[in-house]
Formats: C-alpha cells, structure tokens, sequence
C-alpha cells in the first residue's frame, strides 16, 4: 500500500511540474499532449465507476464525450461564451441523456446491455452528422474558447494545462469518496452479487442507473473540456472506437482500482503518440499494433497495470 | 388460534409441461420452526425461489403478517421481514466479513443515496454488524475477506447477514449442505438458540438436522404437500415412509 | 405517394433487410450459443468483399471471384476462432468486447496494409449490370434483384438446417440451453468452430454482395456491424427467426424513412423545418425503434427459451 502511495504522489507530482519543464525546454508540444491524456483520463475515471465498480460495460461513453462538446459549440457558435453557463449545460445534457440511455439500457444485462449503449451512441453520431447547422460531417470550428472569467485562462496553454490536472484530481477523489460511501458500496454489492443485494433488500436498479448518470455528467465535463482543447468539433467524438478506446484504457490501467484509468489512458495514448510518430512501416500502420496490444492485454494481463504494481491487493 | 405468520394457499409454478409446484398450501406460525422437506426434484427450491421473491407464481396467493405479498419482489419482501440464506453460499467475497453485514444492516437503514461520507466509518452501520458477527461466532473474523473465510464460516456469515435485516422470519435453504460433520453440529446448535425467538422456515436434507429442529415439517413431493405435522406424526406417517422408500427416515 | 417510388423503396429496403440478416444470422447463433459479444464479425463482412474484389481480378470470373471470397472468410473465420476467439469463451463479456475491438482494428490495418486505404469499386459481370423493367415505369437494377433473392434462398437454407437437420438441432439446443449440449457429450468446440466458420462465411456474402453498391474499404464492415447488433436486440439473441424478423424490419425502416420521413414531415410541419430535421430522423429512427422494442419487450421479438 505504502508503495503505492508513493506512485501516486511521484505520479501527481510529474504532471504538476511537467509544464514548467516543458516550458524550460521550450518543448511546449508536451503541455499539449499531456493536457490531452488527462482528459481522457478524465473520461476513462468516469467510465471507471460505472463498469469497474459497477459492471456495466457500457459500450458508448463517448456519447457523454460529444454532448459536453456540442453543448460548448453550439452556444459558442450563437456567441455565448460564457464558460460557467456552457459548463452548466455540458454537465446537465449529459446527465439527461445519460438518464435516457440508462433507463432504458439498465433494464437489460450482459451482451444486451453491451449492444444497446453502443446503439444509442451510434444514433447520437448520426445525430451529430445530420445537424447541417453545426457543420454536420464536417464539424464545427469553435467559435472561441469558453470564457471563464478571470478564473482560467483557457487561451493560456498552461494554465489550461492545471486546470485540466485539477479537474483530474479532483474527480479522482470525487470517485474514491464516491466508492467508499453508502451509495458506492450498493453500487459494488449489486456487482459482485446481485440475487445477494436483492435478498438483503436493495434493488439495484436505481442506484445503478444514478452512477450510469454521475459517471455521463463526468464524462461530460471531459468533453467540454475535450472541445476547448482540440478548438474544433466532429461527430467523431462520439464515434464508436472512441468509446472502445476510454474502455480499454479502464482495462489497461486496472478495472475498478482508483488510479487505474488515469494510468491506462497515459500509456495507451502515449503509445498510441509513439507509434504513430514513428517512420516507415509502424508509424503507417501503427493501429496494426495497437489492435495486437490490445488482444494481448486482455488475453494476458487480465488486471492491468495496476495489477502489475507492488502492493496490488485487490482479489477477483 | 394464533394468526399464521406466513400463509400459502393454492401456490402453482409450472415450468412447460413440468408442475414443479402444484398447488401448495402451508402456514407457518409466529415463533415456530417450519421445515420443508422432500426428495430430490420434489420442488423445494422453485418453492423458496416463490417465497423468496425471485420467481413469480403461475397462480395461488403468498401472504405475509396478514399482508398479500404475491406481486412483490426479492428487495421488497426484505423489506417487509421475509430474509433468506442461498443454496450455494452467497456473500459479497470481495468485501471483508464485517462489510458483508454492514451491508445487510445498510440496506435497512433508509435510502442509500449517500455519496460523501465512507461507509465504512459509520458506527451506525458496523456496530450493529459487528454484534452479529459475534452473535454467530465470527466476531474475531471481522476483517478477513469473505472468500477467504472456510466454507463453514461463508454460511455462518450468510446467516449473519440474513440476522442483519432484522427478519421476522427467516428462510433457510439448506444451512448446513456441504458443511464437515463438525462444522454442521455447530450450525444445527446455533440455529437452535434461534429458536422460539425467531420464525423460521427450514428446507433441508440433513434429517438429523430437521429432526432436532423443526417444530413442524411439511413433505414435498412431486410439487405437493403430502403431509404437515410434528416431527413424530411425520416419522410414523405411512405416505411419507412410502415416498421416502423407507430409506432416510428409519433411524 | 408515388406508387412506383414506394415500391422500389420497399424492394431496396428488403434488399438492405436480407443483408443484415445474413450478417445478424451467424451473429446471433455466436451470441446466443456460445454466449460471447463477437464484434470482429464486422470484419469478416469486409474480407468477404476485399476478397471478392481481389480475387474476381485474379480469376477474371465473377462468380469464381465469389466462390473463393466465400471460401477464403469461410477459412478466414475458422483460423480467427481457432486462434483468437477459443480461449474468449470462458472470459467475461468485458474481455470478448475488448479483444474483439482488437481485432477489428488488426483487421482494418491489415487490409490497408494489402490493397490500400483508398476505397475499391468493383466491376459487375455484363449479365447483372442492367435494369429489369418489371412493370411499367419501374426499372430495378437485376444485381440489387439479386441480392434479395440469394438473401431469401440463405434464409430459406439456414431454416432448412436448423429445423430439420441433426446440426441444427445442436444448434438449437445449444442456443437456448448450453450445458444441455456438453452434457450430450457433444463436441462442443467442434460445434462451436462449425457455427462460427459458417457465421462468417454468411457475413462475408453479405460483405462479396455488398461491394459492387457500396465502397470497398477499410472500416466498412463497422458501421453495418452496429445496425445488425440494433437487428439482434429487436429479434431477440440466439434466434434465428427473431434475426430474420429483425433484419426486413431494419431494413425496411431504414430505407423508408430516408426516403420518405423528410416529404412526410414537410407535408407536416414547415418544409424548411423538415429540410432540417428529416435527415436527423431518419439515421435515428432504427435506434429509436429499438428502444420502442426494449421498452415493451425487453428479451426481443423472439427470445430463444430457456435462459
């Protein structure tokens, strides 16, 4: 545990001082792609509470990825800039639809649960393409960055930079209170052992599907925070293979352990960036080797990286 | 005449062409120990299943301290007191002994839309549970996870959790299967300082066991109640000695 | 509603439901006996068509081309299971959907890697290129004809060996109650490899009938891969009927309401409005019918008994 413990506080404090390195070396692509991980990171925490403490492998959470999006896009596009409002409307679209898809999806278990979140995701892309007014195929340049005041300036590489570190943390903790609380506890017993939790009395079928809703409203927040980074929106946030890749991140880092995520989005993306920065052959076909990597880990290490670490404890 | 605590009339569950339960009628009354006992495929476990509330009867009423419990579900009937142990050994294996309770104890303490504050430093919660756990003898295996725990120790902390939902009346799908000669002596011992204290309902395999229990037994056969009585009408009745082939109830 | 114009729609739409269903068929019997989520299914619709392409080339001959393509996914199908697919079974669904997403991405690069990323267009023998008059004012191209016809000869195959075969009694069995088939003393993986090679040579005819209509490349097979999961949830896993039944109302669905949700709304709400919110609609409508379904019916139109 203590090992651990010291991972984290070497990890956090890399990504708290890393802009300042990159800023000393003049390398400031680094601010970039490290501010990219982490949303990601913030999106594979969200998914992380739903299917790592939860079970439910939701096929689509991208879905939550693109609201946040749109949300800030579009009222950009009709010249509202208002960071706080925009951030307001990312997090309850996001929360609403997410409580459209659970209600229904929630209802059903195993592969057609699976099926079911990954529908609804792909209809919501359809959705994006046909809006016509927001640039459709296309997408949608934003029209400015959210204004959030004199608080954070998101033009400010940097300071864009914590803020997204912040939010991370933040959410890390958020979810590790989460977790531990009555409400997490029903969330885990309904996973581990449903017949059980419904004969001492619970039924699972809300709690679960306020998780699916908490875990959408995070995921919403990544992608407000998604769209101000890339400064352009497509459908393809919420394409199917984005939802595929914030799961494999969960599962790659370690499904339902804190940190995991967090630690699977850096080294998918990572790898992801290193392959594809490569010359000749790999870096053409570097998805080649991520699809590999991807089968390897599931049929090799089964409890991702977190596993891996000293003190891993948790037992399957 | 006292009120039946738990009342059955005309229970059907029917599975194609197969009437695992055929019409059943049972009362089990405040304070007793009912047993229900049978042969193998006599349709004990799609009768608990019914009771229980993880299946739906085809027709007959289930009804409970007075109340028609028919149409309700497995989380609803704890609710209204009605808590079961499994077959199969069923605890959270993953969560340590003391939280395995603590939930039991949790999800009759109001709604547990609770996101802040760690359960697991609610005295509310563990002090309660860990009372029970050394009510059935567990108390110094509070920590250790429940897969961890020895086969014997998984049902006796099933029973805890089963204690934890301040039941009015327990159902207990054979207790003691599976359990070592030793193990299954202290179950039987334990579940007999429940008695008079506790309603319960006791299917079972274990006839010692079911004798040394039960203040009523009712034998199940091809979904049927053949017969309902003291342990001695039952030991002495010709239809059930038949059913049994004379074999398990000779000694 | 022009008459002719509705008729031609429904035959595209039957034309569109006949290919999910030999996509959904296989994908459903894979669900429902070995209980496994098999995303890469997709991409043996879209090496059945690469194959097509390649080999019609090779041969000079459509319907060698097509012989081999069939054989080659059918081959293609076997190797995946044997090496890949086998060791999921026993995994939780999470594992199935991840390592199969793998899959899908080693495949897309891999054709890349072969015939490019641009999009192929293949060449139709003189024979199916044209049109068919088949009443007055309506001419359906004979391929498109085709298609539904060798669509409705599979369904007709597949309910033949299903019901009235000893395989297709396995498969039922094994569909509707799994550990009943081990304990027949089966060869379960046998069963299992069979079911899957057949599964992918019937989504790489799809793939084989599809090229010629639509592009050939890479990632084609993904987007058809989520509209036969909407055809599985509608018909119920495991069923084959319910993939049948799932598949022309998919298809039939869609088609129409592409091609006449935008005059209907407009006829209704402003035709402006309608410009903008048609199109929208109409690429939601089968998402929203599946939610119809779910709503009512939560184990699909024709569950497989005895889960």
């Amino acid at each position: 545990m203590r090992a651990r413990l010291v991972l984290l506080i070497v990890g956090i404090a890399f990504l708290a001082l890393a802009p300042l390195v990159a800023t000393a070396f003049d390398q400031l692509f680094y601010i970039d792609l490290l501010r990219r991980v982490m949303i990601f990171a913030i999106a594979a925490l969200s998914l992380n509470l739903i299917l790592g403490y939860g079970g439910m492998v939701s096929f689509g959470h991208a879905a939550y990825l693109g609201i946040g999006g749109y949300a800030v896009a579009i009222l950009a596009h009709h010249g509202i800039h208002n960071g706080f409002l925009q951030l307001g409307v990312a997090v309850g679209a996001s929360a609403l639809v997410a409580l459209v898809i659970g209600a229904i999806s929630i209802r059903t278990s195993g592969i057609y649960f699976i099926m079911i979140t990954l529908a609804f995701t792909q209809m919501l892309y359809f959705l994006g393409i046909s809006l016509d007014a927001y640039g459709g195929d296309d997408g949608l340049r934003l029209a400015a960055r959210s204004d959030l005041g004199g608080l954070v300036d998101l033009g400010n590489s940097t300071a864009f930079y914590y803020l997204v570190f912040a939010v991370m943390i933040a959410f890390l903790y958020l979810i590790h209170r989460i977790v531990n609380s009555r409400f997490g506890m029903v969330i885990r017993a309904s996973n581990s052992n449903e017949a059980r939790t419904r004969a001492i009395g619970f039924s699972p079928y809300p709690y679960r599907l306020a998780a699916f809703v908490i875990a959408g409203a995070m995921c919403g927040v990544a992608g407000y925070l998604f769209v101000n980074h890339t400064a352009y929106l497509t459908p393809d946030f919420m394409h199917w293979t984005r939802s595929g890749e914030i799961m494999f991140m969960v599962i790659l880092g370690g499904i339902g352990t804190s940190v995991g995520p967090i630690l699977g989005a850096f080294v998918l993306l990572l790898l992801e960036d290193l392959l594809s920065g490569m010359t000749g052959f790999v870096g053409q076909h570097w998805q080649l080797f991520i699809g590999l990597f991807l089968v390897l880990v599931v049929l090799f290490a089964k409890r991702g990286l977190a596993g891996l670490l000293p003190g891993a404890q948790r037992n399957d | 005449m006292t009120e039946p605590l738990l009342d059955i009339q005309g229970l059907v569950k029917a599975f194609g062409a197969l009437r695992a339960t055929d019409g059943v009628a049972l009362d089990v009354l405040p304070g007793e120990t009912h047993a229900i006992i049978g042969p193998n495929g006599a349709g004990k476990t799609t009768l608990i299943a019914q009771l229980a509330g993880d299946l739906r009867p085809d027709a007959g009423r289930i009804r409970f301290a007075g109340e028609d419990i028919t149409p309700l579900g497995a989380a609803a009937r704890s609710h209204k007191g009605l808590a079961r142990s499994f077959q199969i050994t069923s605890v959270y294996r993953e969560f340590s002994a003391l939280d395995n309770v603590a939930l039991a104890v949790q999800a009759h303490a109001g709604h547990s839309f609770r996101f802040w504050r760690a359960a697991q430093s609610e005295e509310v919660l563990h002090g309660p549970a860990r009372a029970i756990l050394d009510e059935v003898g567990l108390g110094s295996r509070a920590q250790v996870l429940a897969a961890n725990l020895a086969h014997g120790e998984q049902r006796q902390l099933e029973i805890a959790m089963v204690l934890a939902t301040r039941p009015r009346l327990l159902l207990l799908d054979e207790p003691v299967a599976g359990m070592g000669a030793d193990e299954s002596q202290r179950m039987v011992q334990f579940l007999g300082t429940l008695k008079g204290r506790q309603t319960i309902v006791l299917v079972e395999h274990d006839m010692d066991a079911v004798f040394t229990l039960a203040d009523r037994i009712s034998v199940l056969v091809y979904g049927r109640v053949i017969a309902t009585g003291t342990p001695e009408e039952i030991r002495t009745n010709r239809e059930v000695r038949a059913a049994y082939l004379g074999e398990e109830l000779e000694d | 509603m022009n008459a002719i114009l509705f008729v031609e729609q429904t035959l595209n739409g039957l034309q569109f439901g006949v290919t999910l269903f030999l996509m959904a068929a296989g994908l459903t019997l894979v669900f429902g006996i070995m209980n496994m989520v098999n995303l890469a299914h997709g991409a043996m619709y879209m090496v059945g068509a690469y194959l097509a392409v390649a080999a019609t080339q090779w041969t000079g001959s459509y319907l060698a081309g097509v012989l081999l393509a069939l054989v080659g996914t059918l081959l293609v199908g076997v190797v995946t299971e044997v090496v890949a697919l086998r060791t999921l079974y026993e995994r939780d669904h999470l594992d199935q959907v991840l390592a199969t997403f793998g899959l899908i991405l080693f495949f897309n690069e891999l054709v890349a890697i072969i015939w490019g990323r641009a999009a192929l267009f293949s060449d139709l023998p003189q024979a199916l290129s044209g049109h068919i008059e088949l009443v007055t004012n309506l001419r359906y191209p004979v391929y498109r004809l085709m298609i539904i016809i060798v669509g409705l000869l599979v369904a007709l195959l597949l309910w033949y060996v299903v019901t009235r075969t000893r395989l297709g009694m396995l498969i039922r069995a094994g569909a509707s109650n799994r550990t009943m088939v081990s304990a027949l003393g089966i060869n379960i993986r046998l069963l299992y490899t069979i079911v899957f090679g057949f599964g992918a040579a019937l989504a790489g005819l799809a793939g084989v009938m599809a090229g010629p209509i639509y592009a050939v490349q890479p990632g084609m097979g993904e987007l058809i891969l989520i509209q036969v999961f909407v055809v599985i949830v509608i018909g119920g896993i495991g069923s084959i009927r319910g993939a049948l039944a799932g598949a022309i109302i998919v298809g039939m669905v869609d088609t129409m309401g592409r091609a006449f949700l935008k005059p209907a709304l407009g006829a209704l709400i402003s035709p402006t409005a309608a410009e903008a919110a048609g199109p929208a609609l109409a690429s939601m409508l089968i998402y929203l019918l599946m939610a119809v379904v779910l709503a009512l019916r939560p184990e699909g139109l024709f569950p497989a008994r005895g889960h």
